[in-house]
Order: C-alpha cells, then structure tokens, then sequence
C-alpha cells in the first residue's frame, strides 16, 4: 500500500474530457430560434447530472425543477407552475452549498426574468413563442446574407470567377471583404460542431486573387430617375452600385479627396492595401457612377438642394468625428486622435514618428491600427493605455496579438488621468491610474481603482482612440431627426422627417462605428427600398449555378488559419501582413464546408436567397 | 449521360436526375414518405435512404443526384435495417389506430409500414398533444401528423398563403398556424390543398355525415340533395371504379339506395349562376366604370376569402352572384318549396361537394335567404360522400344508371364545365355571346381558356368590342395575377379564379390519390360530358327558362337580387377589418 499515487486518467475520463470539448463546441455552434424553455431545461438536467449528490437542493431541488419546466413544455403547467419554478430556484439559490447547486438556481432565475412570455406562451398556448429561424448558419449571421456555401463549394470546384460573380450578387465588394470583414459568418458556422468553423473570409480572398478581373454584370434599361448618394464609403458605394445596376443615375458626394471612407481613412495599408482598394472601387464606378469628392453636404449643397435635384437621397456619411476623452491637458501638443492620424494617412500624408516615444489610449480595432501603424511610422517606443484588461478588449484578438508581436507594449489595467505638459505646453506624460478589474457588468468586466499610487509615463505623443461619432448637424437643421447621437432611420433605410420625402440613410451614420459588412448590408437594403421608392422592382440575380452536394463524408479536419508575414520583417513597411492561403489550403478547407444550404433545415426553408 | 451502377445493374442517366429516378428508370422502387415531387425535396423522413458506395452515412434518393461511376445499393443489409428504424421512430410518434382513421387504406405511412413487415414497435409511443376547433372546416390531428412538411410546402407554393410553419423546436417540433396565430384567427382560404397532399390522416375535412344521417333518420325533413359538378368526375375513384363506370348517373342511382328523396344536380345552378353573372357582366361593362372591372368570379369561396383577406379594398370587383351550390339552396327552399307545397323549413338541403370552403360558405350567416334557415343545410365533399356509400354498403359494382330528378337535375354542358378551370369563363361568354348578339355563338368558340395553365388569358370579339379576359387557378397564380392588376401591368374585363389548381376537379374536397395530380384528367371527364351534351347553353336549359318564367321573372330582378345574389361584405374574414380601417 503506497502512501501517495500518481493519479492517472481512465478511458471514461478521458472520453468524457473529449465529450466536454464536443459539447462547447456545439453550444457555441447552437443555431438561432431555438425554444428557450426547451433549452434551459436541457441545460438544468446538465447541472443536475454535475451534482455529487450531497445536498438536498441540489441532489432533489434541480430534478424537480426540471420536471415543472417539462410540464410547461408539455403545456401541463399553469401560471401558478412558473410561480413555483421561480421560488423552488431562488430556494435552491439560497440553500445549495457550491456553485453547482447555486448556479444552477441562478440559470433558471435568468431564464425567468429573460424569457418569461416564452414560459406563458407555452402554459397558456401551447406553443413556443419564437419562430423558427436556423436555415444556413453562416448566411443568417452575415448582415448581406451573402450566399457562403454557394461560394465556398464554387471555390471547391475552381470556379472562382463564379464565386466572386455570386458575392457580388449581395457584396459588390469581395475584395475588401475578403480581406478585413470581421467573419460573423464563421460565429456559427455547424462545421464548428465537428472540428472548428470553416475560414470563409480566407476562400473569399483566395476566390478573389485566383480569379483575376471579373466583370460585372450590365446594367438595367436606364430610368432616367437620379439619385444622390452622401458618402463614398461601403456604405454609399454598395448603394450606388446596386442603384445603378437596377438602372438609376447615381451620384455620390464625397468630402474628402478619395473614395473609400473608413477602408481608406480609417483602415490602414497594412490589412488593406490601397491598390485592392482602389481596383475595386474603380471597377464599380466605371458602372457609370458619377462621383463628386471634395464636396460637403451642409450649407452649399444643403441635403434640400440635392433632394430638389434629385429623385432621391441616400445619407451614409459614416461616423468620422473623434471623440475626446475629456482629460486634463488633452490640448497639449503632441496629443492627437486617432482618426486625424489615420485621415491623414488615408491622402498619403505620413506622418513621421522616428524617434518618438508614443502612448495610444484605446483598446479597440482602431487603437491597434494607429500603434501599429505608428510602429511603422518610426516609434521608438510604443505603449498602448487601457483600463480593463487585455481580454477585455474590443479589437479582434489577431490584432492585439499583432500589435504585441510587432513590439507595442500592452499596459492593461490602466485608466488615463491626465496629460503632464512641460514649459512650453507639449506633451511630458501620461499619467495613469491602476485598477483592478471588477464585477461583471452588462456582460462586460468593470474597472475600479485599485488604490495604489499613480503611475508617470513619460512619453512625446498620446495618441487618442476612444470611438467616433457622426457630424449629423448640417442634416438635423433640415428636418432629419437624430436621436442619442445617430441619424433616426427606420429598417427599410427611410428616414422620418418634416416636409422632405424619398430621403433615406444608412450604415455607420445610423448604427453608430460598426463593421464594413454591416455598412455594405444597409447600401443593400437601401437600394432595394429607394429602387421601390422610385417606383420600380427591379430584381438583382445572377445566372451562377451552384455546384450539387458531393454525398462523399465529411471527415474530421481542422480549420486552416491565415498566416502572416514575420513580425520583425512587417514592422518595418506598410505592405500587407497576411498571406493568401495556398491553393492545396484553400481546395482543403472549402471541401470542409457542410453544405447546410443543402442538408439540414436549409432545404426546407431559407437555404438560399436566389434574387432579391 | 452518367453511368451508375444500382442493385448490381448497370445504367445510364441522364445528368442532374435524382437516385430516386434513376432506380426509377432502372425499374427499382426506392419507398418515399415525405417527398412530394417538385415541392417536398426536403430528405426529412429518410426512408428513401440508400448506400452509396464508399459513404459512410446513408444517403436520400429523392434530393441527391448520381454522379459518374455511383454504384448505389437501394436494399442492403444497412439500408433495411435505418430505414425500417425511421418507420418505427415515425411510428412511435404516430396515433396508429387505423381502425378509426379516415385516411385508413389510403395511408402512405400504413403502406410502408405493412410492406416493410411492421408487426411491433419496439419503441414507446408518445404522442404530441393534441388541440383543435372542431367545428371549423378543417381538422388537424397533431396526433397524426409526422412533420414531413409537404402541407407547408403546398401552401408556401402552390397557395402562396402560408398557413403552416414548423412550430416549436428539439423533440417538440410540430407543424402549427404560422405565426403563433390560432386558425380561426388566420386567414386560410379554405382551399383543403394541404389535406389533399397530406400523406396520412393527420388533415382532413370535418366529418358532416353523421348530420346527413340524422336527417335522413328524420320523418320531417324533405331531403334535397345536388351534386356539384366536380364530384361526377372523380367519385369512382376511392372505389376503384374506372372513370367510364363511376358516372353521375351511377352516383344518383346510389343515392337514391341512401335514401335522398330528391337528388338533384348543381350544374342546374351552374346554369342559374351564369344568367345572372353573365348579365351583371354586361351590365358592369355597360356602364362603363372602369374601376370596377375586372369583374371577378365569385363561385368559389376560398377565392372569395383569399380576396377578402388579401386584397380587401377589391372585394366590390367581385359579382354579387352566389355560388351555384348557395343559389341551389336558396332556389330549392323557395321555388322549389313551392312546387313541392311545402314550408320551406322542411326542406333540408345537402350538397356534395370537391371542396372545404363550401362548408365555409353555407355556414356564412346571410346565407339564409329562402326563409328556411341555411339555404344549404349540409355540406358533404366527395371523400366524406364516399364514406356515407361505405357506411351503407352499397356494391357501387352493381349500380345501374339512375337519372336525376326534375326540374332541378336538367343542365346544360356549359353548367358542367364550371368544374374545370375555364369552364364558368367559358359558360358565360357563351352565353354573354347570346345575351349581346341574340344568337348562339360556336360553343366551343371560347375554348382557348382551357388548358391546365395557372394563368390563362384570351381575347374575344364580343359584337364589335375586344374581351380581355384571364382565368387563374392555384391562389399563387392568382396573387402574381393580382399584383400585376393592381400594378396596372395586365388590364381585363373580366377574371376568373379558382383557388384549387385546375378548378373544383382539383378540389381539396376531393379523393386523395397520394403523388397524384388528377384535376387534369377529371377536366378532361367534364368536358367530354359538354361535348355529349345536347344543351350546350346555360340559357337553353328548359328547367331555367322555367324557372325564371314561373318565379324569378328574369336576370337580376328583385327576386333575383334578393335569393341569388349577395353582399360580399355581410360578414369579415380574420383581419379583414384592422385591415380596412388601418387604410382609412
């Protein structure tokens, strides 16, 4: 009898730590719609099996309430029987002795408050109160619902001209996207519930690269109608190209100098190479778009004059003005935002930062782009100020990661102060405040004081990226309503105002900073509802079959991620850091796809949106 | 072409054919539950399962395609065992008491499980619960139903009035009211296409037999019974009568042995309901008004509701005209109340019909207009007539040929033609023709409107002035026709729809032949009666002339008005109102 053993996994454990992983994993794949009451009572009878058994509320307490939730799901329970879940689970959250027990209770508790008409519904109707809604994964969480696993088994057979035809069908811009789209469509991707989700932004790019120039579909009859458009960004260039492919004469006042908005003034070379940028933007415009840059709509064109001259207005200025961040010495010389830099960047003025020891206040994706960016521009030292922690962050983790790599120093926990000025008012330091994080709030963590001593940084240039909003004053002086920061449109783009009709807005300047794909989406919908507007239905399709299903199976193989370029070697230049897959990579990984347009709930009901 | 390989027999198919057809060309059934050819593709049921070589998991036949070089085996040791274990597993949510189940022979579930040797469950049976009005013209059983989405499909579809949708999620999947909207709340036509399509008894009409009976059993009554039209061209067919056999003739001779002490005919009606939609045609182009045109047909009542519900503002379009089973009622409780010398009251009037709406429509409150309660008392549909024949076990095998009674069973050719798509079209115009011109045009002059098309259109010359006219069937072909009025892109005098594809010959009323289309051939059947027979005009018949000489005068005289035609807006659909109201 030995008096210690090494403790060694059996078979049954090991096969349920692998069952554990398959189980995460198709959580995190769960389809939308699903019944919540159904849901959360499959749940508990999880947290029961958890149970040791020890105590009463637990060990009967979870089993019990189970049965109540299944008797409202069988329809056999009364309001009364909701009653009883509700106080047997704060019972059970009162009494149990671990979190196994209490936070089972506490589940149920949110279900309750969450969701209570759902448990009415089904005790006073019978039925679930959610509609059904889980066709094709991927398509459902794309804003555009652009057909993915049309295009994924198009990139499959070769077919990349084919694929690029068919994005463009719901994203006139493949090329941006298939660079820097943020992939919701990967969130819930089924393939998930085997191995992982399939890289779709990656066969978007490589469709793009390997196919070359694709051109674009022609036209309808022109109808002689005309319509403004304010703003070249995705937003604006996704609504005047669909305008224009449906026959209408588009034109798009632009501020600046470029096209492109926040892919050209917010988002830098590095991710998104200004030659993609401007190849595609060039390729939509030669539709017959007629572009004004440089002009502002306010006074001199006001929004009533373009609507006097034209058909209709399409508002999707995007959100382009910083925020300040309402510190102490934040007029300072050397203090500068954000998206002044970037902007400046955008028209090709770099700035020139050798030399220069840098701190960016932000913790989003565009507090990356300016640290990285300011690498790039020569910083000697590069430190990026944030007061929650470093997972906490907005950015997307591949950014931060790449910020790290590249040699920007990550100072989490810290809560800018106030800015130190020397004598003859430039910047001398940042002056920060530890904290330590907290509770929970509203899904996301809190930062509180930590009561330890401020902390100096000494540093040339604070570089502030906070968020940005909309210059929405020259539209709410003639009747566009704003409220809480953003211009008021209704789901259909229209927009409610005084005396003026057919004006209608979209994309950042309406949701407030949200993603390219989500910007393009709303150019999608307002096209359709201006085309409508306008009098007409026109209908936008196109011709590329989709590939049959291969019946072959689908085999374990996990996801191929993108590479980059060695941190040591782009830190030095503005040329793109990510690598196209290879196209044994890209054959692989499109071969992974699951085809839920096909099999699955995709057959029966919205499998695939052919026109629209 | 693609070469295949299937149960060790080597073919060629063409490109893009399913498995389910190429085994099909091959002589081989695969079984199917859920697939519905060109409208339930979905692969839900998988008994149509087959082994694909090298694949693993098991494979649909009736939504996969062959590919070169498949070598697929549609009955091996695997294949049997998964799909007899889906039958099962459908079975073990199913309420398997065919005994007391109206779809009970006619079950497409009840064939593959007796084909494929079922004789115990080796699983416990739960079933859903089960909650339903009784007393509206269409019965869902939850408890029957096994979720193969076809009568989402047909309605999505072919109806375009999505009705149903899957409700609930995970084990309680069912099908339900779309929207969560009870069905009394909804606005379903009524059309019964998603009974027709439904492969077991899980939809079906409401059983009106027993009422019929009763009245039967009731020294009292006067039992009055008409025949529509449709219901001649198929009857036969739940009895495995050839079509040639099964004929009205034959179906009065067995109603007669029921017991009906006068059987009657509604293309006499038929007749009636053209005198006087022909004329308020005539009158309607007379004057002129072009925002009452197109005048819509009114015979058939789902097509009423679906107008109702859909299109509210263009119920006036509608003829005021009642439908000839309505118009029968009201002529067989007065008119024919006075022949007889009777109280109307004592008359108690039953119709046989292809349709579930007609239950509706006899049932809507103003239909009351002889003064003998409903004009029609009791609607039957074909499958529930049939039904009564079984119950008393006459041997349809041994029917001589009985002819109606008189005055009501005289009809011409162009009354039996309202059962086909076309056919009213057709019937007025011939009898507008005469109404014009003051002499008979070719009957079958107006035959372009034929045709089992769901949109037709036709232009005739009616004394100097151009007829548009369109005939719609299937209330998805009817609302692209619709849209395209309302958008000004079609312009007609005239429009008839039908909402059950190729008319009351496809009428959800109808027997159920599963995977079968047979309006067509059940149109092919009316029209050849047309041909036959020797009065080809409504106006012709001696039975209308006299009827309207002895009583109602003439077309749209006051009596006319009062018992043949009525106010579309006496009663609402669901929604209807909020409708109309949020509009003003």
């Amino acid at each position: 009898m030995s008096r210690l053993s090494i403790i060694t996994q059996s078979k049954a454990q090991t096969t349920i730590e692998e069952l554990y992983k398959d189980l995460e994993r198709r959580i995190s794949a769960s389809p939308s719609g699903l019944c919540p009451v159904d849901l959360a009572s499959s749940f508990l009878k999880m947290c029961h099996a958890q149970s040791c058994g020890k105590c009463v509320p637990c060990r009967v307490g979870l089993g019990q309430l189970q049965k109540l939730m299944e008797d409202v799901l069988d329809g056999e329970g009364t309001l009364e029987t909701i009653d009883m879940i509700e106080k047997t689970a704060k019972n059970i959250y009162y009494t149990a002795d671990c979190a196994i027990g209490y936070e089972a209770a506490q589940m149920v508790l949110k279900g309750i408050k969450g969701f209570r008409d759902d448990f009415e519904e089904h005790v006073l109707r019978g039925r679930c109160k959610l509609e059904l809604n889980q066709p094709v994964p991927c398509v459902s969480q794309c804003p555009a619902g652009v057909d993915i696993p049309g295009y994924v088994a198009l990139v499959a057979e070769g077919r990349y001209g084919d694929a690029v035809r068919l994005i463009r069908k719901d994203n006139p811009l493949p090329a941006v996207c298939g660079l820097i789209c943020e992939h919701p469509c990967e969130v819930r991707c089924r393939r998930t519930m085997m191995d992982d989700p399939v890289n779709i932004r990656g066969l978007k790019r490589f469709a793009v690269e390997m196919a070359g120039d694709v051109p674009l579909p022609v036209p309808a009859v022109s109808t002689g109608k005309k319509v403004a458009v304010i703003g070249g960004g995705p937003c604006g260039i996704s609504a005047a190209y669909y305008l224009t492919l449906m026959g209408h004469e588009v034109t798009i006042f632009e501020q600046r100098k470029r096209l492109g908005g926040m892919l050209r003034y917010g988002i830098p070379n590095y991710r998104l190479p200004r030659k993609v940028l401007d190849d595609e933007i060039d390729q939509l415009i030669s539709l017959g778009i007629k572009v004004k840059t440089g002009v502002t709509v306010g006074e001199n064109p006001s929004i009533v004059d373009l609507r006097n001259e034209y058909d209709a207005v399409y508002i999707a200025i995007g959100a382009h003005i910083d925020r300040k961040i309402g510190i102490e010495g934040e007029d300072a010389n050397g203090v500068i935002s954000a998206v002044e830099m970037l902007r400046g960047i955008g028209d090709d003025e770099m700035p020139d930062f050798t030399g220069k020891d840098i701190v960016v206040i932000g913790g989003g994706n565009v507090a990356m782009d300016v640290a990285r960016s300011a690498i790039r521009l020569g910083a000697k030292r590069l430190r990026i100020a944030y007061r929650r922690r470093a997972v906490d962050m907005t950015a997307m983790p591949e950014e931060v990661e790449g910020a790290i790599e590249e040699g920007c120093e990550l100072l989490d926990l810290h809560s800018p102060l106030r800015i130190e000025k020397d004598k003859d008012g430039n910047v001398a330091a940042l002056w920060v405040q530890p904290q330590i994080i907290g509770p929970i709030k509203n899904g996301r963590a809190a930062p509180v004081d930590s009561q330890q001593e401020e902390v100096r940084l000494a540093c040339d240039m604070v570089i502030v990226a906070i968020g940005q909003g909309i210059e929405s004053k020259a539209f709410e002086k003639y009747g566009v309503t704003v409220k809480r920061g953003v211009i008021d449109a209704l789901n259909w783009s229209g927009v409610n105002t005084k005396d003026l009709t057919g004006i209608f807005a979209g994309g950042d300047c309406v949701t407030g900073p949200a993603t390219v794909i989500r910007a393009i989406a709303a150019g999608k919908v307002a096209a359709a509802n201006i085309d409508e507007f306008l009098g007409y239905n026109h209908i936008i399709s196109t011709d590329v079959k989709i590939p049959e299903v291969r019946l072959d199976d689908r085999v374990s193989c996990a996801r191929v991620n993108m590479k980059e370029r060695k941190p040591s070697e782009r830190a030095k230049d503005f040329n793109m850091i990510e690598c196209c897959m290879t196209k044994e990579e890209a054959d692989q990984e499109s071969r992974r796809c699951l085809r839920c347009d096909h099999f699955g709930f995709g057959i029966l009901k919205g499998g695939r949106v052919e026109k629209w | 072409m693609v070469n295949i390989t299937i149960n060790g027999q080597k073919i060629k198919v063409k490109e893009e054919t399913t498995i389910l057809d190429a085994a099909k060309s091959a002589g081989i059934t695969i079984p199917t539950l859920c697939y519905l050819k060109g409208i339930n593709e979905i692969g839900a049921c998988r008994v149509c399962v087959v082994e694909v070589e090298d694949c693993t998991k098991l494979v649909t036949a009736c939504n996969n395609k062959v590919k070169e070089g498949m070598v697929i085996h549609t009955n091996s040791p695997k294949v049997r065992e998964s799909r007899k274990n889906n039958v099962e597993l459908i079975l073990s949510q199913h309420d398997c008491r065919c005994a007391i189940c109206a779809r009970s022979g006619n079950c497409s579930l009840q064939k593959i499980a007796n084909d494929l040797d079922i004789l115990e469950l080796p699983f416990e049976t739960k079933l859903p619960k089960a909650g339903w009005p009784s007393d509206f013209p269409l019965i869902r059983n939850a408890q029957k139903c096994i979720k193969c989405m076809r009568c989402i499909q047909v309605c999505d579809k072919i109806q375009d009035l999505h009705i149903w949708d899957v409700a609930g999620t995970g084990s309680r999947t069912t099908i339900d009211v779309s929207h969560n909207r009870r069905i009394k709340e909804s606005d379903c036509a009524l059309c019964g296409q998603c009974i027709t399509h439904c492969p077991v008894g899980a939809l079906r009409e409401r059983d009106d037999v027993d009422r019929v009976l009763d009245a039967l059993a009731d020294p009292e009554k006067i039992t009055v019974v008409q025949i529509a039209p449709a219901v001649r061209a198929a009857w036969g067919e739940a009895f495995g009568l050839s079509r040639e056999f099964a004929t009205v003739k034959r179906l009065v001779s067995a109603l007669r042995k029921v017991g009906f002490n006068y059987i009657f005919d509604t293309d006499f009606s038929a007749d009636l309901t053209i005198m006087e939609e022909a004329s308020e045609f005539l009158e309607r182009l007379k004057n002129g008004d072009v925002s009452e045109l197109p005048m819509f047909t009114s015979c058939c009542p789902g097509w009423v509701r679906f107008m109702k519900s859909q299109y509210p503002d263009m119920v006036d379009q509608l003829s005021s005209a009642k439908s000839p089973q309505q118009m029968f009622g009201a002529v067989a409780k007065s008119y024919y109340a006075q022949l007889l010398g009777v109280e109307p009251s004592k008359i108690y009037s039953i119709s046989v019909m292809p349709c579930i709406a007609k239950k509706h429509e006899a049932a809507i409150p103003v239909m009351n207009d002889a003064g003998g309660g409903q004009d029609v008392d009791v609607v039957q549909t074909t499958r529930e007539i049939e039904r009564l024949i079984r119950a008393e076990h006459i041997n349809v095998r041994g029917l001589e040929e009985e002819e109606f009674d008189s005055p009501l069973g005289t009809a011409s050719g162009a009354g039996v033609i309202f059962g086909a798509t076309g056919g009213v079209m057709e019937a007025a115009l011939r009898t507008a023709y005469y109404f014009v011109t003051g002499r008979n045009p070719d009957p079958d002059s107006f035959s372009k409107v034929r045709g089992m098309d769901g949109w037709k259109e036709a232009e005739f010359n009616l004394a100097g002035q151009t007829l548009k006219v369109a005939v719609a069937s299937g209330l998805g072909n009817t609302r692209r026709l619709m849209e395209a009025v309302r958008r000004g892109k079609v312009q007609y005098h005239f429009v008839e729809i039908m909402a059950c594809p190729g008319g009351c010959a496809g009428g959800g009323g109808q027997p159920i032949a599963d995977g079968r289309e047979l309006a067509e051939e059940r149109c092919e059947v009316l029209y050849g009666l047309d041909k036959v027979n020797n009065l080809r005009f409504s106006h012709e018949n001696p039975s209308i002339k006299k009827c309207y000489e002895e009583y109602l005068e003439k077309p749209l005289s006051h009596l006319a008005h009062e018992l043949l035609h009525t106010n579309h807006h006496a009663w609402t659909m669901p929604g209807e109102n909020a409708q109309n109201s949020a509009g003003e």
